[in-house]
């Protein structure tokens, strides 16, 4: 096992460099480092000076990924992509290209994505599988039915209408939670109520589906109808027998997506003003910050592939009839 | 251990909502009747070093801390520029090249410089900020910090002492030259360089000089002390008093003495800050501004919220004693001599969207708010003869409205480079005006910006000297005067002059071939297809195909500088309110294809461009005018803008918010600002009384359709038993 996961960990590091190649090609062909300047130094007055020194300050005056200029290894270590990469892997992610400390406002901003991210995941595991069973309990009824109706409106309908009318709904006709904000501390569960209730209740209709398809699948299976000819009743056989081995997948599913619930929502976030991860990111893209794009990406992907490792302990787990090596 | 979660979880929710605090509250309740002022940022100011800042979300914050020489009078229009650190207006003195002095008549070629004498205001202090504190020795408690000492700093106020010290010119001095810092970035260096004298020698000489001690200096962090390097732009002449030598005559410099980047820079702060360990916990003057002004930083998390609150050392300053003659009536003198600032405390949360700002404002959480489009609709109400007002449901809130016309152009311009639509024949010329008539931006601004601007006629937007009201002022080439208002010619008259041009019915003499126009554009969403689609329609009107091509904005101005585009829209808003500040956006000079300037259009006329240089040094007056108005003429027949609009500011408050009124020009406006916290505190309360019914009416409703199902499942459990 041991030696699986140090493989696995050996294996991140071209991933993460291709991550990062990539992340660097695509922003810079939208940015060159002088739409950077001319980004931070405003529009008006800007002279070909001042994005010079800009530039030469934020050490974005090199070549890009080759500098034919210098001789040996140096053609690749004079470069940008060179030396805003190295860093990265030690996770330093240096400063802004506003001049902000990158990690201290990761560690920051972290946790209030952490703070919505981590309730909506477990309650929407918990209704969704609530309401996955109830449907398999009743399949071929008309609460199947009727269910699986509304699961599909529920996922066609755009997470933003949940979240402008969950707004409109409890903030500002109701007046039962605050419309957007946040706070610290105990203050902070009152402005996250809605945005989890948002994300739990835009998260059933996908959620639902999926697991009630799950426990459809097992019920078809012998062991359900062994049990069931050993005279146990359909919920003993829901409970005890179906929904203990439809887990496996539902928990691999949700092993996967751990590590990420820092890295915060993008619309969520920017329409609640959480100062969470996602709307850093999406800040970042918009002042075409690439310190912060990169470093959030680099991180995206590093959690991600925990998250892959993760998911393989917890198969072990769950089923001890797998074995990695 | 689920249980006691449970249980906190619920004397939590129950604590934040309980008591009088209505449950939508964003604040914490004990705020509810202070003396605070609730507004909001949306993106995070990159820089608030009054070198660096400049834009208005920077110098919105930036402004009520630094002082510069002078300020804008709250309420006097025209803008007029008064004493703000500086205790009189400042002397001008002009020079000819032997440095004699000239009397203040001397026509603008003549003079070599104009030396700029400002005496400031004794026993100013600086708010209390660890940059000034000292021991007993009387040494400087944090100047000599090692990063082991910064271990438990992470924000000004884990600094225990503080100290203050009078402001003196030195700092002014101090600060001019910051500009050319190697270190720091000012967007306004190169512009600067131009204007005063040896600053451009400077900044080179300080590059050398801070190289050297790069070189030289083990850390990579220091204090690069600008006091020991002098020139010859700006000179210290006593503890209140320096000078600054401008090249030539340029009287539009004053309007510079009143933006942050004229303020005053204790040396204490820069030396501060630049200590090894300080940047890394986002100790910098860019996220901590140090001034005299009657607000100070008190926290500065711009993941969430900024916090300004009143310097306890401010100097004392007095509300206006007079104003516009409609002051009175609106109440813009109420606090006439009462001394500044009314407000304690101005928290700005970030606010990232525009309608949770919108309702949180409706509901009393925030005290003003400007209109958007998505909000005009439940706002305003505009009558059928165009009066704009409040409506019902604003007016039953008591809410409030102001309006203003911003000193801003947003303009729809050619490339004067063009084969086809720039030149400057009477054929090309001819194409354009037709093109500017054509163009109903009458109709653009009352579909697209609820009425909330007017047609331009002229690069000067009202208020600005040079803007004629009536008859006189407007676009003889594009309107007509009918009664009593401009109208804009007919599409036929548009079609004459496209004849005229050679495209009769929109096709070309020569080829045969239909004229086709290429447009430039950068949005991509719902409302700029819209806005494209109405662009095509104007040009349809002519007969003329106008293709539209869609970028992002960088490849959008790369094609700008190199003059690629034929047609675009672009804006401006003023620096200063002088008709230099706009009209220069056509000097042959600025070209931005030829000289990397600000005349997007390449605009290039030797009569205008006399016209011009004449008026940009004058005083204002009646000469001065009547160049102005010559300059215009020029334009207007040239047409290298099709003109576009001038937007207007809408400004909402509620009624416990007093002394709104609009100064476009001043950004240190929040010392006048005055609130009611009672009075919001009563009517929040009664605007947000929660309403559970229909919580608990959903609720009752997914019970009781659980019924049948209960009902279904017993019925097969007792048939399977």
């Amino acid at each position: 096992m041991l030696s699986y996961i140090l493989r696995r960990f050996l294996y991140a590091i071209p991933i993460l460099i291709g991550v990062n190649l990539i992340t660097f090609t695509l922003f810079f062909v939208v940015n060159t480092p002088d739409d950077m300047a001319r980004m931070h130094l405003g529009m008006k007055h800007v002279k070909q000076e001042n994005i010079d020194k800009w530039k030469q300050n934020h050490g974005y005056d090199r070549p890009l990924l080759f500098n034919s200029e210098v001789s040996g290894l140096e053609k690749f270590s004079q470069t940008i992509f060179f030396e805003k990469s190295l860093s990265l892997f030690l996770f330093r992610f240096g400063n802004s290209d506003s001049g902000r400390d990158i990690g201290y406002d990761i560690k920051q901003r972290m946790w209030p994505s952490f703070l919505i991210a981590l309730p909506t995941l477990l309650i929407g595991l918990m209704i969704n599988i609530t309401l996955a069973l109830i449907l398999a309990l009743f399949r071929s009824t008309y609460i199947d039915y009727w269910g699986v109706v509304i699961c599909i409106i529920l996922i066609s309908i755009s997470s933003m209408f949940y979240i402008i009318g969950g707004q409109y709904l409890f903030g500002k006709i109701l007046h039962l939670v605050p419309i957007s904000g946040y706070e610290d501390g105990w203050m902070a569960i009152k402005f996250t109520i809605l945005p989890v209730l948002i994300g739990v209740f835009s998260g059933i209709g996908s959620g639902t589906r999926i697991y009630r398809t799950l426990f459809l699948e097992e019920i078809e299976k012998d062991y359900v109808r062994t049990a069931r000819a050993k005279g146990l009743s359909e919920t003993l056989v829901l409970y005890r027998h179906v929904l203990r081995n439809a887990l496996i997948p539902i928990l691999t599913g949700v092993v996967v997506v751990l590590p990420t619930l820092f890295m915060g929502s993008l619309v969520m976030e920017a329409f609640f003003s959480i100062p969470g991860l996602g709307s850093y990111t999406i800040q970042a893209i918009n002042e075409q910050d690439f310190s912060i794009v990169r470093s959030m990406v680099f991180l995206g992907a590093f959690l991600y592939i925990i998250g892959l490792l993760l998911t393989d302990i917890a198969y072990t787990v769950v089923d001890p009839r797998i074995r990695l090596s | 251990m689920i249980k006691r979660f449970f249980l906190f979880f619920l004397i939590a929710l129950l604590t934040t909502g309980c008591g009088d605090n209505p449950l939508n509250n964003p604040y914490p309740v004990g705020d509810a009747s202070k003396n605070i002022l609730y507004s909001s940022f949306s993106s995070r100011p990159k820089h608030l070093d009054p070198t660096s800042s400049y834009s208005s979300n920077e110098i919105l914050f930036n402004m009520q801390v630094y002082e510069p020489p002078l300020q804008y009078h709250f309420l006097k229009r025209p803008y007029q520029l008064i004493p703000l650190a500086a205790s009189e207006m400042p002397k001008v003195t002009f020079y000819d090249k032997n440095d004699q002095p000239l009397p203040k008549t001397t026509p603008a070629d003549e003079i070599a410089y104009s030396l700029y004498t400002i005496t400031i205001s004794k026993g100013v202090k600086y708010q209390p900020h660890p940059a000034f504190a000292k021991n007993e020795q009387g040494h400087y408690l944090y100047h000599h910090l090692t990063e082991n000492d910064l271990h438990d700093k992470f924000e000004l106020s884990d600094f225990k002492q503080q100290g203050s010290r009078e402001l003196v010119a030195a700092d002014y001095v101090y600060q001019l030259k910051r500009l050319a810092h190697p270190k720091i970035h000012s967007p306004l260096l190169g512009m600067m360089t131009e204007i005063i004298v040896g600053l451009e020698d400077y900044a080179k000489q300080l590059k050398v000089v801070y190289q050297k001690q790069i070189d030289k200096n083990a850390k990579k962090v220091f204090f690069f002390d600008l006091s020991q390097h002098d020139f010859e732009g700006v000179t210290l002449l006593g503890r209140y008093r320096y000078q600054i030598k401008v090249k030539g005559k340029y009287p539009q410099f004053i309007y510079w003495l009143a933006m942050s980047f004229f303020a005053a820079m204790p040396k204490e702060a820069e030396q501060f800050f630049n200590q090894p360990g300080m940047n890394e916990k986002n100790l910098s003057l860019d996220w901590y501004p140090v001034g005299t002004g009657p607000y100070m930083m008190a926290e500065n998390n711009p993941n969430r919220r900024m916090v300004l609150v009143k310097n306890p050392n401010f100097h004392g300053e007095k509300y206006p004693l007079q104003g516009e003659e409609s002051d009175e009536k609106r109440g813009f003198l109420n606090d006439t001599g009462k001394s500044l600032p009314f407000i304690e405390k101005a928290i700005y949360v970030l606010e990232k969207e525009s309608i949770p700002y919108w309702n949180k404002f409706l509901q009393g959480y925030y005290d003003a708010s400007g209109v958007s489009s998505d909000s005009f609709d439940q706002a305003i109400k505009v009558s059928t003869d165009g009066h704009i007002g409040l409506s019902s449901e604003m007016k039953n809130k008591g809410m409030e409205l102001n309006t203003a016309v911003k000193s801003s152009t947003y303009y729809f311009g050619f490339n004067m480079l063009d084969s086809v639509v720039g030149g400057y024949s009477d054929k090309q010329r001819k194409l354009r005006q037709a093109i500017s008539i054509a163009i109903d931006y009458e109709e653009h601004v009352s579909i697209f910006s609820n009425g909330r601007g007017i047609a331009a006629q002229s690069p000067l937007p009202p208020g600005i000297f040079g803007y004629v009201e009536g008859e006189k002022g407007i676009n003889s080439v594009v309107y007509d005067w009918v009664n009593g208002r401009p109208q804009r010619k007919s599409i036929d008259e548009a079609k004459k002059l496209l004849i005229a041009s050679g495209y009769p019915n929109g096709v070309s003499e020569k080829t045969g071939k239909p004229l086709i126009l290429h447009f430039d554009a950068t949005g991509s969403g719902p409302e700029d297809k819209a806005r494209l689609d109405w662009m095509r329609k104007q040009f349809k009107k002519l007969n003329i195909q106008l293709i539209i091509r869609s970028t992002t904005y960088n490849r959008f101005q790369e094609k700008m500088r190199e003059g690629k585009i034929q047609m675009f829209t672009w804006g401006w808003n003023a620096d200063y309110p002088d008709p230099e500040n706009f009209l220069f956006l056509l000097y042959g000079g600025n070209s931005k294809t030829k000289f990397k300037g600000e005349n997007a259009s390449n605009y290039m006329s030797k009569e205008f461009d006399e016209l011009f240089d004449k008026m940009k040094n004058m005083d204002n007056g009646d000469e001065r005018l009547a160049i102005i108005q010559q300059c215009l003429d020029v334009l207007r027949k040239d047409a290298p803008w099709a003109w576009g609009y001038h937007p207007k500011s809408f400004a909402l408050h509620h009624q416990w918010y007093f002394n709104g009124k609009p100064n476009l020009m001043a950004n240190n406006t929040l010392k006048y600002k005055r609130i009611a916290p009672v009075v919001r505190q009563t009517l929040r309360h009664s605007w947000n009384q929660p309403n559970w019914f229909p919580v608990i009416l959903v609720l009752g409703i997914l019970m009781f359709s659980l019924i049948p199902a209960i009902m279904s499942y017993r019925k097969r459990e007792l048939k399977s038993n």
